[in-house]
């Protein structure tokens, strides 16, 4: 394999959809949780855990879209046309969570709140699971067309490995928000929020475990890398250990820690499904010789250059500006004047 | 109805629908680096009550500018994945560019801006307001820049033939600065600017109408008419320079604004008003000034304007929609130069507090510079047509092969549905913020009851 620019392109995407897991998906992730809080100020405890970033989180969703358009056109031409009504739910799923997260508290009659909690919650778990529904679809394959046209239809998007990817992706964001709201609460809160780490983490891996099986036995183009370089098996290693110290960082207090594990868990699980489609993008399933690789998606070399220098020039602002938001919003939150 | 159409509704309706709040944000934006850079400065409270109010309106009109924003983000593929494939090495960089340079900066620093009043010291605060205008303005750029190559396309060589044809790159900075790019971004900022100061006139007239926070709304209008006044009388320029490069570049989009139509016409004229009979090929019941239109473009009232005859009859626009659309922006455009000076002689008269019917037009002049965006726009990508890429594909040979008109009108009917809704809600919070007004512990209160 040689690092050239489609090889670094198919990186970087994957590093900007790993950030957008990683931080959307806490958010998503305490949206899923949100109607398990007790009263009104836990609901808005959980809003202002998120409230100063999730905006942000998803600006990572769009710039790796923006990127995916500019570095690979014909995956983004034929994913988004080919999961048409997927993609409008996705997009009806964001857009009434931000409205949800918004228009909340704003107004203090109960059942206005409730409507929104309501909304709030259920489209952060619908978003989160069509997303998993998508990946689901791209690693088992979708039928394409010799134009690179999407072949199948929206129910035939609805098999039952897609949809295991999508509950363990639930289950995943449920895992990294409980993890959060534990870092972010304090007191009894806090206290109470503890157990509900080890209680989505259970989830976690009865999902991921069973995916895996489904994966080994039903979609053995997903594990041919690992075959051929049995090196890569630390991926799966370190994703493993990440995840078990979670509770061992909970049990110890150090909630934090225990966060950045659940981080490393993710970002180990996003290289393992990166390696497992390497070099596919979108697998073409009959027919794989149809696939869209890094190679027949991509934009021509110039623009992967021109791309790389604008790459090299933002993502280290990007960084910059996410580290020193997240530092500026650090601690437990308290609700104040300007709280949702 | 077929899925090309529906899908052009759709992506209509939607952009429509989203470009209500990014020149709000921009205008806004603006203003408050204005508002929080004279409160740093004098340290007068008032300015700081001024920045916390409008901060809070610009928090609501930015969520949902995002909320509509990544609709657009992503139809391209979904609905014009033909389009995407043709263009995605020319268009994308710019759409990732806006991105990577825009988005952050702007999501990151709004939260600084509504969060951060205790958190960081007055002067990061006021740095993130700076850094959130300028992502604001960033991103206008790198969409303009995507848009004005949709317009006059440059710096790019077509690769391949019939269905794997597509456009790459060959020289990045001529995609970025094609013919129209300086002077499209010139007008779309111009005109943000406008919609902005008019939505601060609009609601500073309303608390003095009301007699409410007077000093409050006192100041804000004195800061918004300045940007409405330079913004107002800059405008036709900028419309001017534009519709030069139209006319060089465009000739038949420049046609259909004028609704000219023999193939040359000399000494053209400049149409004030008038009705379009595509069919008789005439413009009825006008009023013109004879060699008006040559002058502006060339210099010289004697020289010919191409007319749409100049083009075959599958490369024409429609043009009654074009032309009423671009002249009615630039009546708006007009009105809202007579009622900026008209508000300022009437504010150094000190007669302006005093005249309820100023303030009253004032009140409702908040739709006048969002009517001109909207027709504006109007008139620039309905006048780019049968092109989707002017001259090179065709807006009919673009959209998605596979999604059938069914499953585009499903999303078209949720989108309505959806944006009526989120319109409803936006105007009924505004519509609160506003009567709730800047007093004082506002926030505090608010905090409570929440």
């Amino acid at each position: 394999m040689n690092l050239d620019l489609n090889v670094i392109w198919f990186g970087l995407v994957g590093v900007l959809f790993t950030g957008y897991a990683i931080l959307d998906g806490f958010d998503l992730g305490v949206g899923a949780l949100h109607l398990l809080a007790r009263n009104d100020e836990e609901r808005r405890i959980f809003l202002n855990a998120i409230g100063p970033v999730w905006d942000g989180n998803e600006v990572w969703l769009v710039t790796g879209g923006g990127a995916l358009f500019a570095a690979f056109p014909h995956v983004y031409a034929t994913v988004f046309s080919g999961f048409y009504l997927a993609l409008v739910l996705l997009l009806f799923g964001l857009i009434f969570r931000a409205v949800a997260i918004e228009f909340r508290s704003k107004r203090p009659e109960p059942a206005w709140r409730r409507t929104w909690d309501v909304a709030f919650s259920v489209s952060s778990i619908v978003s989160a699971l069509l997303l998993g529904v998508a990946l689901g679809n791209i690693a088992w394959g979708i039928p394409l067309r010799e134009d690179h046209e999407f072949a199948g239809t929206f129910l035939g998007l609805l098999h039952p490995y897609a949809l295991l990817v999508g509950v363990t992706t639930v289950a995943l964001f449920m895992m990294h928000g409980a993890i959060y709201l534990v870092l972010k609460t304090e007191g009894p809160l806090h206290d109470r929020l503890r157990p509900w780490v080890n209680n989505a983490i259970i989830f976690f891996i009865i999902c991921y475990a069973t995916t895996t099986m489904a994966t080994l036995l039903y979609v053995p183009h997903m594990v041919e890398i690992f075959r051929e370089h049995p090196a890569l098996f630390v991926v799966a290693l370190l994703d493993m250990l990440a995840v078990a110290n979670i509770p061992r960082e909970i049990h110890h207090g150090n909630d934090f820690r225990a966060f950045l594990s659940s981080c490393a868990a993710m970002a180990a699980l996003m290289a393992l499904f990166g390696l497992g489609m390497f070099p596919h993008i979108v697998y073409s399933n009959p027919n794989p010789g149809l696939s869209l690789t890094l190679y027949n998606a991509a934009s021509s070399q110039k623009t992967l250059g021109i791309m790389l220098v604008i790459a090299a020039m933002g993502v280290p602002l990007v960084l910059a500006y996410t580290a020193s938001i997240h530092w500026v919003f650090r601690g437990k939150v308290k609700l104040g004047p300007h709280s949702y | 109805m077929d899925a090309l159409l529906l899908a052009r509704i759709q992506f209509a309706w939607t952009v429509a629908f989203h470009y209500i709040f990014p020149p709000m944000t921009i205008g806004l934006g603006l203003l408050l680096v204005v508002m929080e850079g004279m409160y740093l400065k004098t340290k007068n409270p008032l300015y700081q009550a001024m920045t916390r109010f409008w901060v809070r309106i610009f928090g609501l009109v930015f969520a949902v500018g995002v909320a509509s924003g990544i609709v657009m983000e992503f139809q391209f593929g979904t609905n014009w994945s033909t389009y995407s494939r043709y263009v995605g090495d020319v268009f994308g960089s710019a759409l990732a560019a806006e991105g990577i340079f825009a988005f952050f900066l702007e999501s990151g620093f709004l939260a600084v801006l509504l969060f951060g009043w205790d958190r960081v010291s007055p002067k990061m605060h006021f740095l993130s307001t700076v850094m959130v205008s300028l992502g604001s303005i960033f991103s206008a750029v790198w969409i303009i820049v995507a848009n004005s190559w949709q317009q006059t396309p440059a710096g790019f060589h077509v690769v391949g033939e019939g269905a794997g044809a597509r456009a790459e790159v060959a020289d990045f900075w001529q995609v970025v600065f094609n013919p129209s790019t300086v002077d499209r971004l010139v007008h779309v900022l111009i005109a943000a600017v406008l919609t902005g100061a008019f939505f601060v006139l609009s609601v500073s007239a309303f608390y003095l109408l009301k007699g409410r926070h007077v000093e409050f709304a006192k100041a804000s209008l004195r800061i918004a008419l300045a940007f409405a006044v330079a913004a107002s009388l800059a405008q036709p320029l900028s419309g001017h320079s534009s519709a030069r490069v139209v006319a060089e570049h465009q000739p038949a989009k420049l046609a259909a604004f004028e609704g000219i139509f023999p193939e040359k016409v000399e000494r053209a004229p400049l149409r004030l008003f008038g009705w379009v009979d595509e069919g008789g090929r005439e413009v009825r019941f006008g009023v013109s000034v004879p060699g008006m239109l040559s002058w502006l473009v060339y210099g010289d009232s004697a020289r010919a304007v191409t007319g749409l005859d100049a083009f075959p009859p599958g490369d024409r626009p429609p043009v009654n929609l074009v032309f009423q659309s671009y002249h009615a922006m630039v009546a708006i455009g007009m009105a809202l130069i007579a009622l900026s000076l008209l508000t300022a002689l009437y504010l150094r008269g000190g007669k302006l507090f005093e005249a309820p019917w100023l303030l009253k037009i004032l009140v409702v002049s908040v739709v006048l510079p969002h009517l001109a965006n909207q027709l504006g726009w109007l008139s620039a990508e309905v006048g780019r047509q049968p092109w989707i890429v002017y001259g090179l594909l065709r807006t009919a040979d673009a959209v998605s092969p596979v999604v059938s008109a069914g499953q585009t009108l499903t999303s078209l009917i949720l989108f309505t549905l959806v944006y009526l809704l989120l319109f409803a809600l936006f105007i009924l919070l505004l519509d609160h913020k506003i009567k709730e007004g800047p007093v004082e512990g506002a926030a505090e209160k608010e905090g409570h009851l929440a």
